[in-house]
């Protein structure tokens, strides 16, 4: 199974795929970006609070992998989940509103930042404990193979989460099972503030992969048409039977760890490499490289994005708080 | 004087049945605890294509206690699953089934091995339909046989549904007899919150009454044993055996003593207990957690706020002392609840 690292698999996905669904990854990228910098905003104007965790800089990899899941395909994912609940076609008014704490919020307004879910969408949460979501990856996956249904489960978490035991036992009996599962470990190089060699022996983190038995691969996280290759192939094994896959996607933040980290960490010469790779602009460029004509289109996108974010900043505005006699509800389903 | 103890308890629970219910009924077969338990799997894995089991030696092994025995050979791999040693896994698959549309039933071998799944249990499966705004749900059932007596030591002797009715979000269920280990778990495997289910080792073994067939027992309802006017004795899982045996001893000294059997901890039927205690004015919380934020001690609480002023004298607790267990026979009796300590609550209150 060619799940090897291969730059030509992502030039030909550029030809395979057309105007139509370029673009609209392009628009995916460019949603989230916009959204990341409007919450910044929104954040230091004291609308937003509590723990919140941007993604701007990683967009390739929620829009690579999501763009090649079907719509029933589950996604589970971590406290950094806003692109991935966009990618997966959440409104941004409802992500805009949860944020806000609004009862219009995609969780009612209970879960904030980092608790994101939808159910239609089949975007099944985002998890604040590092590595917590993998084993609940493990049993969506254990769901769909007893139910003997076509669907697959996508599972993002970061570098900080490989030296949890939850990561190597989900893996493992991912693995055991033969579970339809694609790991996809976002390597941002740092858990909050330690860098990957320093949390984990192993830093080429595909490489965990072997021991268990599945395919590995470690691609250019700031390549939306690269992550969008691997990910495609792990869903297609998936899919077939053939179990589960683990796709290291090396990418950057732009932004600390959370609002309140201003990243001291890293050195200025390091930000400003990554920021060169920004993947929106190289996807843009790379777009407009083989598809000339479609540049007005991608301006027309930027114009209607901006629309649709400042749409869903008035929206979480003037949503209502969640009533206080909704306090105690849903504690328990059966009361 | 107090007989010394039975190694296991045996139906004293019946005696006190027959004393109030004279009518003749058709027999009902005496069956074990693990046998009842064994009858509530088979059934309900029978009744719901979603239901299924996994957990260490469920399947080949027959279950370390042999809840789970004879079910791997009727329904298969696929719906009672052999797991590794993966204990936060396990928990964590469950959950992720059961958010798939599934309804799993969880062995943990021990619930000591199950604090290495506390981060799933607490973490995820309690607060999912909650944070994520009653939008998911997670129908779980995660079993665990817990408690001492055993000489098993430290690490193997623990009672710890403290830790979890500390939980919002969390069912816990603690059967006592055969019938209710039948009918809670039939109850719980059909419910759509996730259950903590605590058996006690001690309990597999000893017989009872359990109606063949459908047989539900519902949550937050206590089973009155005894019925008494001097003092109530409150308790639940194997602890309600010891109520019952210094229920006996204490009818010598002419002390009537009314015995309760929690059955659920959450939901709790504070109603029963205070209606008790509004009888007798006096309280005895037996358990077998640790004395110290243990179970016991939120029930003595809420029966002070709720009945204060029917109280003649502080309530008691009888638990297990603050101390990890010891594998001396002698030590670890003394570190456990016994008979002798609640007749000499119950003593010192009249």
């Amino acid at each position: 199974m060619a799940l090897e690292r291969d730059r030509h698999t992502a030039q030909r996905a550029l030809v395979t795929l057309g105007e139509t669904e370029l673009t609209e990854l392009y628009r995916r990228m460019v949603l989230i970006r916009h959204f990341e910098e409007k919450v910044a905003e929104m954040y230091s104007r004291g609308k937003i609070t509590g723990f919140c965790h941007l993604y701007a800089g990683e967009e390739a990899v929620a829009v690579g992998a999501i763009y090649s899941l079907s719509s029933k395909d589950y996604v589970i994912s971590t406290y950094r989940e806003h692109g991935h609940c966009l990618a997966k076609g959440a409104s941004a008014r409802s992500v805009m509103a949860e944020l806000f704490g609004k009862a219009t919020g995609i969780s009612h307004g209970r879960g904030g930042s980092m608790h994101l879910f939808d159910p239609n969408l089949r975007f099944m949460g985002g998890y604040a404990i590092g590595g917590g979501g993998l084993p609940l990856a493990a049993g969506l996956g254990l769901s769909i193979a007893y139910k003997e249904e076509p669907e697959v489960v996508c599972c993002f978490f970061g570098d900080g989460a490989l030296p949890q035991g939850a990561f190597h036992e989900s893996l493992n009996m991912a693995s055991l099972w033969n579970l339809p599962v694609v790991f996809v470990c976002e390597n941002n190089f740092y858990g909050m503030g330690t860098m990957v060699q320093n949390a984990v022996c192993q830093e080429e983190l595909y490489r965990f992969a072997e021991p268990y038995k599945m395919p590995g691969v470690r691609v250019d996280g700031m390549d939306v048409l690269e992550v969008y290759a691997a990910v495609t192939a792990a869903v297609a094994r998936a899919r077939e039977g053939d179990g589960p896959s683990l796709i290291e996607a090396v990418t950057y933040r732009f932004r600390g760890h959370s609002m309140s980290d201003p990243g001291e960490y890293r050195s200025k010469r390091e930000e400003r490499i990554w920021q060169e790779r920004d993947p929106v602009k190289r996807f843009r460029s790379e777009i407009i490289t083989e598809h000339r004509a479609i540049e007005a289109r991608l301006e027309e996108i930027e114009k209607e994005i901006g629309a649709v974010i400042d749409d869903a900043v008035r929206f979480a505005d003037e949503s209502p708080e969640p009533a206080l006699d909704t306090l105690m509800k849903d504690v328990y389903v059966d009361e | 004087m107090i007989s010394p103890r039975r190694s296991f308890p045996r139906l004293s629970l019946t005696r006190a049945r027959c004393s109030k219910n004279e009518a003749i009924q058709l027999p009902v077969p005496q069956i074990q605890y693990r046998e009842a338990l064994n009858q509530a799997l088979r059934e309900e894995l029978e009744r719901d294509e979603r239901v299924f089991i996994m957990g260490e030696e469920v399947g080949y092994f027959g279950g370390a206690f042999k809840v789970t025995d004879g079910l791997l050979a009727i329904y298969g791999e696929k719906r009672v699953r052999d797991t590794p040693i993966s204990e936060l896994t396990i928990a964590g698959a469950g959950i992720g089934a059961a958010m798939g549309g599934l309804k799993p039933i969880v062995e943990l071998m021990t619930i000591n091995f199950g604090l290495l799944a506390m981060d799933q249990i607490v973490n995820h499966a309690a607060k999912i339909h909650y944070m994520f705004g009653g939008q998911a749900k997670v129908p779980i059932v995660i079993r665990a046989p817990q408690g001492g007596g055993h000489q098993l030591g430290a690490q193997h002797s623990q009672s710890l549904e403290a830790y979890f009715l500390h939980s919002p979000g969390l069912r816990v269920v603690i059967p006592a007899t055969p019938a209710d280990a039948k009918g809670l778990l039939k109850t719980a495997i059909r419910r759509e919150d996730p259950v903590i289910f605590l058996e006690h080792e001690s309990l597999y073994g000893i017989k009872g009454e359990v109606p063949a067939g459908e047989h539900l027992v519902p949550f937050g309802v206590a089973n009155v044993l005894r019925e008494g006017k001097d003092v109530t004795i409150v308790s639940y899982s194997k602890c309600v055996y010891d109520a019952l045996d210094a229920a006996t001893a204490l009818e010598n000294e002419e002390i009537d003593a009314e015995v309760i059997d929690l059955r659920t901890l959450n939901p709790l039927d504070l109603k029963t207990v205070v209606e008790s205690v509004k009888k007798t004015g006096r309280a005895i919380v037996v358990y077998e957690g640790w004395r110290t934020g243990g179970a016991g001690a939120e029930i003595a609480a809420q029966i002070y706020e709720t009945a204060f002023d029917h109280l003649d004298a502080p309530v008691a607790r009888i638990a297990t002392r603050d101390v990890p267990m010891p594998y001396n026979k002698h030590l670890e009796k003394a570190a456990l609840p016994s008979v002798a300590e609640i007749v000499k609550a119950a003593e010192q209150l009249a």
